[in-house]
């Protein structure tokens, strides 16, 4: 167990004045990383087997829940909000009049140890702002996780951003030690790029996208031969898109996750709403982040990687933005009435699962359950089905809940505004803006 | 009607599994010992703990049960909650009686329950294995109180004890006056002379390290720091860390350090 130095300094004190400038540190380089919203610990597979510190096999676990309700799975930090880069979304941009600081290499180490060996942790997440040059900020970030790994027997999980322009040695070093690499797009267009962000181009953030990509590919080659080729990041890849910052729709910011998805096998696109931290003229006045609009890409991206539904389904030329009122499976099923009602003794678990409301733990249960029985409303009730918005798709044994085949406009007053609303739809509606809103 | 009772062990209850089934006397009730009520209107059946029985009992349900199944009937038991006596006899009755396999049967209610029980007490164990904060001692050891809603404590050892090989560490149920600690070799059940007061997350100060302060306010600036203000959403919030939680994380104690 390593004591920080001032510790015993301060021991007289009855609540120890923790090393004021650790604590100093730890505050503007939480803030500036906690704009990165992924925080995933899942996917790992590194098991304790030398009887070090940690475990990062199978789920992920959220130690806490910060009070805008995201998950605390990792310590996530920045090395340091030091940056030769001017993007404008980004609040630690070279011209942003801000405190900075960065950690050393053992400041970080004993950080992740202590909080991991308390529980508080999954393990950690670690980005920087670029300093000097890209190579020399990745090799620190290397580093940190080499140290972990080779002098911590630390088995826990290790997230690395990946720095744009890094070269590939540095990449693929960086993949042996960390679970999990990224490299944020966050911006859905070269366009938007180019004006918000003037250092930075695509080519230089999907290459090292690309490289870790073939080196997943090729460790995997290589565990199919020797079972003891060391393994490349295990959980996989991710990136994340800026919602709000830039003029893109909804249908081009799911094409290019569909996109990731299928052509560079991304394990997660995450989008972030975009947060007003600067005033730069370049970005939209916006006093609050579209946090709706970002749920409703979330429940889209959702549909794509679980559900079965293709990008092109979700949206297209006509129809380029989600519905901010319901979600993209009733918007898409109330497009597309012709394939309802579905009969859920008889459907395919494919067909199930694109009923409104119906997600894959009922369409499971569904599935499993009628091979015993036939399949009545009171079984839908008691396995906990919700049948909200899922009783205008759906027939249970050929009988609908629904006197009347109503038409795709009723049907969403209906889920919007309640079955026998004695108020205008109107006023209700104007009501729920209100609550939107607040 | 048959009343039957037992000691409230695991291996108890597949006795009264057992004695019920050679009886073909179908139990009405099955209650724990000490909190039996005597029924006036039928025979109160008072069944002894038989290992070899239980052993029978259980290996009987391997053959008819995956994995998965069993141990979600063994969770049950975990759960605790009014009535899961019977359900488990339900459930081991219909399994018995079954040609097929009723894993699945979600129309059986036995069935659903079983695995809505479940479910609970694995949702329970995941929370426990994320909220548990240790706390190092003066003695090196780490520390924590928990008081789950379901008796968890025997389903998370594996997951700590993976984890923290390299440390010792103690974790007890408050709620259930029993708890777990690890030796740096093997993990084992303990009790405690002096149990602990209910409600009281932390350890007293002398009990615990310098560093423990440092580190915990620490977690508790890194804590605030994480969050971003314009997106706050206390619903949210609260439906991933319900209150009664709260006294037992650190994050969630008063600040050690002024904002």
């Amino acid at each position: 167990m390593q004591v920080l130095p001032t510790f015993k300094a301060l021991k007289q004190n009855k609540v120890p004045r923790m090393n004021e400038k650790i604590t100093e540190k730890l505050k503007i380089l939480a803030d500036a990383a906690k704009y990165d919203v992924s925080c995933s610990s899942s996917g790992g597979k590194r098991k304790n087997e030398n009887k070090g510190l940690g475990n990062a096999e199978g789920m992920g676990i959220c130690h806490s829940y910060t009070e805008d309700g995201r998950c605390v799975s990792l310590l996530k930090i920045l090395l340091t909000n030091y940056c030769i880069f001017d993007c404008a979304y980004c609040v630690t941009r070279k011209s942003n009049d801000i405190k900075r600081a960065a950690f050393t290499v053992q400041e970080v180490v004993d950080l992740t140890i202590n909080f991991y060996r308390r529980n508080y942790i999954e393990g950690l997440f670690l980005s920087s702002g670029i300093f000097s040059n890209a190579d020399y900020t990745m090799e620190r970030l290397v580093r940190i996780a080499k140290k972990l790994r080779q002098e911590e027997k630390f088995n826990g999980y290790i997230h690395l951003k990946t720095i744009p322009g890094a070269s590939e040695e540095l990449i693929k070093e960086a993949g042996l030690y960390a679970d999990r690499l990224s490299v944020n797009i966050e911006l859905p267009s070269e366009q938007s790029l180019v004006k918000l962000a003037p250092e930075k181009n695509y080519s230089e953030i999907l290459l090292p996208m690309d490289n870790i990509k073939q080196q997943l590919i090729q460790t995997k080659e290589e565990q199919k031969l020797f079972k003891s080729a060391p393994a490349f990041a295990p959980a996989g890849q991710s990136t994340q898109l800026i919602v709000g910052a830039s003029a893109e729709n909804d249908q081009q910011i799911l094409q290019l996750s569909s996109d990731l998805y299928k052509n560079y096998s991304l394990k997660r696109v995450y989008y972030s709403g975009y947060v007003p931290v600067s005033a730069d003229n370049r970005l939209p006045i916006i006093t609050e982040p579209p946090i709706i609009r970002e749920n409703r890409i979330y429940q889209a991206d959702w549909l794509m990687r679980f559900y079965g539904f293709d990008v092109k389904e979700i949206l297209d030329e006509h129809n380029p933005h989600l519905d901010l009122d319901i979600d993209p499976k009733l918007s898409w099923a109330l497009r597309n009435r012709h394939f309802f009602p579905v009969e859920l003794n008889t459907a395919d678990y494919e067909m199930i699962l694109r009923v409104p409301g119906i997600g894959v733990k009922s369409a499971k249960k569904i599935v499993s359950a009628r091979r015993f029985a036939t399949l009545t409303y009171e079984h839908l009730k008691q396995m906990g089905v919700v049948m909200k918005r899922a009783k205008y798709f759906i027939t249970c044994n050929h009988k609908s809940l629904q006197p009347y085949d109503f038409d795709s406009k009723r049907i969403r007053n209906k889920i919007l505004f309640g079955d026998g609303a004695l108020r205008s739809p109107l006023l209700t509606q104007q009501l729920d803006l209100f609550r939107q809103v607040g | 009607m048959y009343f039957y009772t037992y000691d409230g062990s695991f291996e108890g209850l597949l006795t009264v599994v057992f004695e019920a089934w050679e009886r073909k006397a179908w139990p009405t009730t099955i209650e724990q010992e000490q909190i039996a009520q005597p029924g006036i209107f039928g025979e109160t059946i008072a069944v002894v703990t038989d290992e070899v029985k239980a052993q029978r009992v259980w290996k009987g349900l391997e053959k008819k049960l995956s994995v998965t199944a069993q141990k979600q009937l063994y969770h049950t038991y975990l759960w605790e909650q009014p009535g899961f006596e019977l359900t488990i006899f339900n459930y081991s009755k219909l399994a018995f009686e079954s040609a097929e396999s009723i894993e699945g049967n979600y129309t059986a209610p036995c069935v659903l329950q079983v695995q809505q029980a479940a479910k609970q007490v694995h949702r329970e164990k995941h929370r426990m294995e994320a909220f548990v904060r240790f706390q190092k001692t003066t003695d090196g050891l780490y520390y924590a109180h928990i008081e789950p809603d379901f008796n968890v404590l025997p389903l998370i050892l594996s997951h700590f004890t993976k984890r923290y090989a390299d440390q010792r560490w103690a974790i007890y149920d408050i709620r259930r006056r029993y708890g777990a600690y690890y030796d740096l070799h093997t993990t084992q059940f303990i009790t405690l002379d002096a149990a602990p007061r209910k409600g009281i997350g932390v350890l007293p100060e002398s009990a615990v390290m310098e560093e423990e302060h440092s580190y915990k306010q620490l977690w508790q600036v890194y804590f605030d720091h994480v969050n971003i203000p314009e997106r706050k959403n206390p619903k949210l919030h609260l439906r991933h860390i319900p209150k009664r939680y709260w006294k037992y994380l650190s994050e969630k104690q008063p600040r050690l350090l002024r904002a």
